[in-house]
């Protein structure tokens, strides 16, 4: 199990950085969702893998799976989904204004055009 | 066993964030009732931080426990000098910077007044957190209303420059997640007192993994700091971002230096053990070639707000070299140094604004353009602000900078330091000397636009105002910056009031 799960938070990651690295937007977009993803195991991850254990108290429990990187797993996924939410919005926003899926500076600066008060 | 009165500790976090609520709900469609009400919460703000920093000064450290959960279990917020020093100096911009954009900046989009509660409640929460996942979580509040301020008023550019912003700082989220994750499963808290208590103990196999995670966290930080090589997001951003907007990002670059101090100074500072000052070696030189970069970019920009931004990052480099030295006397320094170029950067930002607003088609690029009005004043004011933020006498950027070179002398690099000071001064006054020609002097005819509001060049003065008055209280001030530092940097004092007193005597062992 600790192959499997190492080996998807590689792949995960890998996927996701070489996505960053591209010039257009909706790429970009696919890549940072692959990256929480990747993180939203790690973190899962670092409180031990456990199978069948349960994470609150109770008596007959043989032992304890970490609650901890639950919680933060799951404040984790609220605020990803939240953010990716909004650089969605943001990058069709500037699809639609601007006609050009890339996300480079450079057109928009040089002719100095727009950029608002 | 606590008083009304330490409840006090919540309020700049709570106050905010209530604000932004009832500006949403009950004053959607009301600018001027928005307006009042958002300089009301401000000058309370204000009010509470002063309190604050008057509580804080007897030099005892607050822990203040939600719900009453007992440390490391609940969420802690602590309150010392340096949470409280920095928690006026938010309020105390934040009440210029609303004024300003009272004078009609806020009118252009929607919702500037509760972007702005908002932002000020995660800048306060970081300020406050005594926990490393609290600081994440507060980083992506204040971020996410950072998102909403810069985008303010739009604009095909600001689009673009708002998705680099945003992007750049997601990666950073997940890198926090990692470094965060990382930590957690070495020493199993993130409670900053319990991981100062923690960390020295930790076995040395995983020693190893606990630096990667530390340092991953710190390139987080270096990234919010604008620290050479993660700068690349600032300047487009703080260009492409509003005037007020620009200013108030001005407290978010130090919100990074502050995590800097707290999680470098405190969790892995000198009495760490193995990791002790794990991320030392890095600040200094990066703040350096910071420093360098900012100084060129500054001589090479073509439009205000880019040597505006630059400035910035040449001012990050400077305060982070301090912040590099971690002693006492250098983040004393640092932290003069801080406020100075806090209240000095966001006078700027502003300036800029209102010279775009003067010029007609020429906006703030370096090229001749049509006079302003109230050219006199707009000029003085800029020749003030840029001789504040290059560091000559009189004002206090040259105070600042003096005792950053005097407590670099306890660095064995310090020729280095000092010369790339001084040589980025000069550098920097030909810039500022350039932009100044090109804009006030070489201007044609009357734009005939109408003179700046009232209220923006107000908030520009009273910016001003305060650089001087920060440089008269230099005596006091450096005084009480000095315990500042020596309390930040005090592991057992802080442990102790956080976890109590037998946690802080087990540390000592």
């Amino acid at each position: 199990m600790e192959l499997l799960v190492a080996a998807a938070i590689g792949i995960l990651t890998t996927a996701g950085t070489y996505l960053m690295l591209r010039a257009y937007t909706f790429p970009v977009i696919l890549g940072l969702t692959f990256l929480s993803y990747a993180v939203n195991v790690f973190l899962f991850a670092m409180g031990r893998l456990a199978i069948d254990r349960p994470p609150v108290i109770s008596p007959d429990a043989p032992g304890y799976t970490d609650p901890l990187p639950q919680a933060l797993v799951l404040t984790a996924i609220v605020i990803s989904f939240g953010m990716t939410a909004l650089i969605v919005a943001l990058a069709l926003r500037g699809y639609l204004e601007t006609g050009s899926d890339r996300s480079t500076l450079d057109a928009p600066r040089r002719t100095d055009a727009g950029g608002g008060a | 066993m606590t008083t009304p009165l330490d409840q006090m500790t919540i309020l700049p976090v709570i106050l905010p964030a209530m604000a932004a609520a009832f500006l949403v709900l009950a004053l959607r469609h009301h600018l001027a009732g928005q307006r009042i009400a958002s300089i009301g919460v401000t000058l309370l703000l204000v009010g509470i931080a002063a309190f604050l920093l008057a509580q804080a000064s007897d030099g005892t450290v607050r822990a203040y426990r939600l719900g009453d959960w007992p440390a490391p279990y609940g969420i802690t917020l602590v309150l010392d000098r340096l949470s409280a020093t920095l928690l006026l100096l938010t309020a105390v911009l934040a009440l210029c910077v609303v004024v300003y954009a009272a004078g009609g900046v806020d009118g252009r989009g929607r919702h500037f007044h509760p972007l702005f509660q908002f932002q000020l409640m995660g800048i306060n929460g970081a300020f406050l957190t005594g926990d490393v996942f609290n600081l994440f979580v507060f980083f992506e509040v204040m971020l996410i209303a950072s998102y909403g301020l810069m985008l303010h008023g739009g604009g095909p550019a600001r689009l673009k420059a708002g998705f680099q912003y945003v992007a750049i700082n997601l990666l950073a989220s997940v890198v926090f997640l990692v470094g965060v994750g990382l930590i957690y499963a070495v020493t199993g808290t993130l409670n900053m007192a319990d991981l100062a208590v923690k960390v020295p103990q930790v076995a040395e196999a995983d020693a190893a993994l606990l630096k990667a995670g530390a340092l991953l966290l710190f390139l987080v930080f270096a990234t919010k700091a604008a620290l050479v090589p993660l700068h690349w997001w600032l300047p487009a951003t703080y260009a492409g971002a509003s005037a007020p907007a620009a200013a108030m990002f001005m407290i978010m670059t130090k919100v990074g230096a502050y995590a800097i101090i707290r999680v470098y100074g405190l969790v892995f500072g000198a009495g760490a053990g193995p990791l002790a000052l794990a991320a030392a070696p890095f600040v200094i030189p990066a703040a350096l070639v910071t420093l360098a970069v900012g100084a060129i970019g500054l001589v090479g920009s073509r439009t205000l707000r880019d040597l505006s931004a630059f400035a910035v990052i040449a001012s990050m480099g400077t305060l982070l070299v301090a912040i590099g030295l971690f002693d006492a006397a250098g983040l004393a320094a640092g932290l003069y140094y801080l406020v100075h170029s806090t209240l000095a950067g966001a006078a700027l930002f502003l300036i800029a604004g209102l010279v775009q607003e003067q010029r007609g088609a020429a906006r703030d690029r370096l090229v001749p353009g049509p006079a302003m009005a109230g050219e006199t004043l707009i000029g003085g004011l800029f020749f003030l602000a840029a001789i504040a933020l290059v560091g000559l006498p009189p004002l206090s950027g040259f105070l600042g900078k003096v005792m950053i070179l005097k407590a670099a002398q306890a660095s064995a690099i310090w020729p280095w330091i000092w010369g790339l000071i001084l040589a980025a001064s000069l550098v920097m006054t030909f810039g500022f000397a350039r932009a100044g020609s090109v804009l006030f002097w070489a201007s044609g005819p009357a734009s005939g636009t109408k003179p700046p509001p009232a209220l923006s060049l107000a908030a520009v003065v009273l910016f001003l105002g305060l650089m001087v008055a920060w440089t008269l209280a230099a005596g006091p001030a450096t005084d009480g910056l000095q315990l500042t530092a020596r309390q930040a940097l005090d592991r057992s004092a802080y442990i102790g009031a956080v976890l109590g007193p037998d946690a802080r005597l087990a540390a000592r062992d």
